[in-house]
């Protein structure tokens, strides 16, 4: 459309209402942009509100310290709580080092026009997009059997559940490690730093907040997922504590998921109560990553 | 001069004096290897997917019961029966429906949700409304699981919609799936809406558009590949939920079309087959990895398909 012929066309062709009705139809748009945002916070709201009158009740000192039981009101959940423990610490001696090694790799000192640095990068964004279940199918194969042949353990739980979070700490990392100008690393090189010394006494430590926060985030979406301990075989019915990397363990994703799948009324409402447990646990390392972010994170 | 990577060799005190021996250039490279192989690693994971998924899923067809055509076109899906049936069809058709629905709930609250962030809401309402929709996407799917089988389908469906729906069916599952997906639709949209230059607005506005037309008609049409994205990415991570489907869209692999009735999708499968006490190298346990790698060669479609709409939209604007 030329400028001429917009002259000519009277202002509401071109804009297809009169300016008076602009304010009305505004203002009603802007409603149904408020109304569908707040679709899915209300759905979770009444989910949250749901769960909490379902599981409040459960909710006791021997709930938490006692191991699963087939009669509803000696069940607890200690086994799974320490399970999830054990899941955690395995999951953090993996993703740290190898997702902070390979975030330095790529920010540092991987050549992006070279061909195995994209396929790297590349890789790295559609590992973080393949379902979770599919790294379970992997850790039932080459973890719990195959080549490693770990069985049903804590630690091939752990690797598993690493594998599925490991693209995203790489990630988060990266920009963790991007946010830090480059002043800093350049002021380093030209004071006779060497390219290690630069990150290592500079651009790590300066980035370290960002780091933990991609980091606790990992473990929380990790300790949340079910799909892939199932396949790997975590057993729902286990009455005692791990008591090693070898030991066969559950984890409160799972006892709710084997809960749930009671057709009793009573184990449902377990679930529940797990369920608020799981998530006053995922709440509490959401509010230390955020603590992390604002407390400590440098503004440049 | 001795030292190899010397960009200049400029005048005054050698190199070798400022920076000590050549030498600790050597921990230099070894570290650079070390970081190197820890990235590599993650190439590892995914040759590691790739041979265990199709090693298993050639050992399948390998198998007498199992055709190809009969794996692609049967209408039966009963690897566990003593007379088997492998027609994936049934497990393919139950993941279709229950991600279609999952979109076409995703898709307007996603967009709406995004437009409302990025064109009309004050920096205080954007701060308490993005943590919030990362507290939703943060949320186990499990719990999500829980919520459409123990209250979305008897208390909604049935109760206040009044719909006749079995205990298990697709169009919970599908629903609930679609409120997972809302965040991932709603942030790769808003970023790409944030990306549209502010000049095309300003442009917009000084030729007399109102804030309703220049989101609808400037906007969106701007960010409409980061749209797609956002739109294919969450389509993606409806193909692979598990825990929901597992729970509450039921483990009856059927060919019916209709949502109210149990249905079972190929997670699903996977997840209610790997459950139990699967032998190495029987048919049911290799059934997992055929089924496995359908699911992976989708969400690695649909993914690079997304990958490929976020670059076009940086391209354009940044």
């Amino acid at each position: 459309m030329t400028t001429a012929e917009a002259g000519e066309r009277p202002v509401s062709e071109v804009l297809g209402v009169p300016p008076a009705a602009h304010k009305a139809r505004d203002r009603g748009f802007v409603l149904v942009l408020a109304l569908l945002t707040s679709i899915a916070l209300l759905v979770l709201a009444v989910l949250l509100i749901d769960t909490a009158i379902d599981g409040v009740p459960q909710l006791s000192l021997s709930f938490l310290t006692s191991f699963p039981s087939a009669f509803p009101a000696k069940a607890g959940i200690e086994s799974a709580i320490t399970g999830t423990l054990w899941l955690m610490g395995v999951v953090t001696f993996v993703i740290v080092p190898l997702g902070v090694a390979s975030a330095l790799y790529l920010e540092e000192f991987a050549d992006g026009t070279r061909l195995w640095n994209r396929i790297i990068e590349v890789n790295i964004q559609n590992l973080a997009a393949v379902p979770s279940i599919v790294y379970g199918i992997l850790g039932l194969a080459y973890i719990v059997r195959g080549p490693l042949s770990l069985g049903r353990t804590v630690l091939a739980g752990g690797l598993t559940l690493a594998l599925v979070v490991l693209p995203v700490v790489i990630i988060t990392s990266r920009e963790a490690l991007r946010a830090v100008p480059p002043s800093i690393k350049e002021g380093a090189l030209a004071l006779g730093a060497t390219r290690w010394q630069a990150i290592w006494r500079q651009i790590l430590p300066s980035s370290i907040p960002g780091i933990a926060t991609g980091v606790i985030l990992s473990i929380s979406r990790a300790i949340g997922e079910t799909a892939p301990l199932i396949l790997v075989g975590a057993a729902t019915f286990v009455a005692f504590n791990p008591t090693g990397l070898d030991s066969p363990f559950t984890a409160l994703p799972l006892q709710i998921f084997s809960w749930i799948s009671q057709p009793n009324d009573e184990f449902r409402m377990l679930a529940a109560a797990a369920i608020i447990v799981l998530l006053v646990l995922l709440v509490i390392l959401n509010a230390v990553a955020i603590t992390l972010r604002n407390r400590y994170q440098q503004r440049w | 001069m001795a030292t190899s990577k010397a960009t200049s060799d400029a005048a005054g005190p050698n190199a070798e004096s400022v920076f000590g021996p050549a030498r600790r250039r050597i921990g230099e490279k070894a570290i650079a290897v070390a970081l190197f192989l820890a990235a590599a690693t993650s190439v590892v994971i995914t040759v590691g997917i790739v041979i265990s998924l199709t090693g298993e899923t050639l050992a399948f067809f390998a198998d007498q019961a199992v055709s190809v055509s009969g794996f692609l076109t049967g209408a039966q899906w009963t690897p566990l029966f003593s007379d088997p049936e492998f027609g994936i069809r049934p497990l393919v058709q139950g993941t279709l429906i229950i991600t279609g629905i999952a979109l076409i709930v995703a898709i307007p609250l996603g967009i709406g949700t995004a437009a409302f962030l990025s064109e009309y809401a004050s920096p205080r309402v954007r701060s308490a409304l993005k943590p919030t929709l990362e507290l939703l996407a943060g949320v186990p799917t499990v719990v999500f699981g829980y919520f459409a089988l123990t209250f979305f389908t008897p208390s909604i469906l049935k109760g206040l919609l009044g719909m006749d729906v079995s205990v298990f069916n697709g169009l919970a599952g599908g629903i609930i799936v679609g409120v997972l997906i809302v965040p991932t639709v709603a942030s790769v949209a808003e970023d790409a809406m944030s990306a549209v230059p502010q000049s095309l607005r300003e442009g917009a506005y000084g030729l007399g558009a109102s804030r309703r037309q220049v989101t609808v008609r400037v906007v969106v049409p701007a960010a409409l590949s980061g749209i797609t994205a956002g739109i294919v990415l969450g389509a993606s991570r409806a193909v692979g939920e598990t825990m929901v489907v597992l729970i509450a869209a039921g483990q009856v692999p059927t060919t019916s079309l209709d949502p109210r009735n149990p249905m079972e999708t190929m997670t699903a499968f996977i997840g209610a087959t790997g459950k139990g006490d699967v032998p190495t190298g029987s048919t049911g346990y290799k059934a997992i990895f055929a089924v496995g790698f359908a699911l992976f060669v989708i969400t690695l479609i649909l993914n690079t398909i997304s990958i490929r709409f976020v670059r076009r939209y940086r391209q354009v604007y940044e």
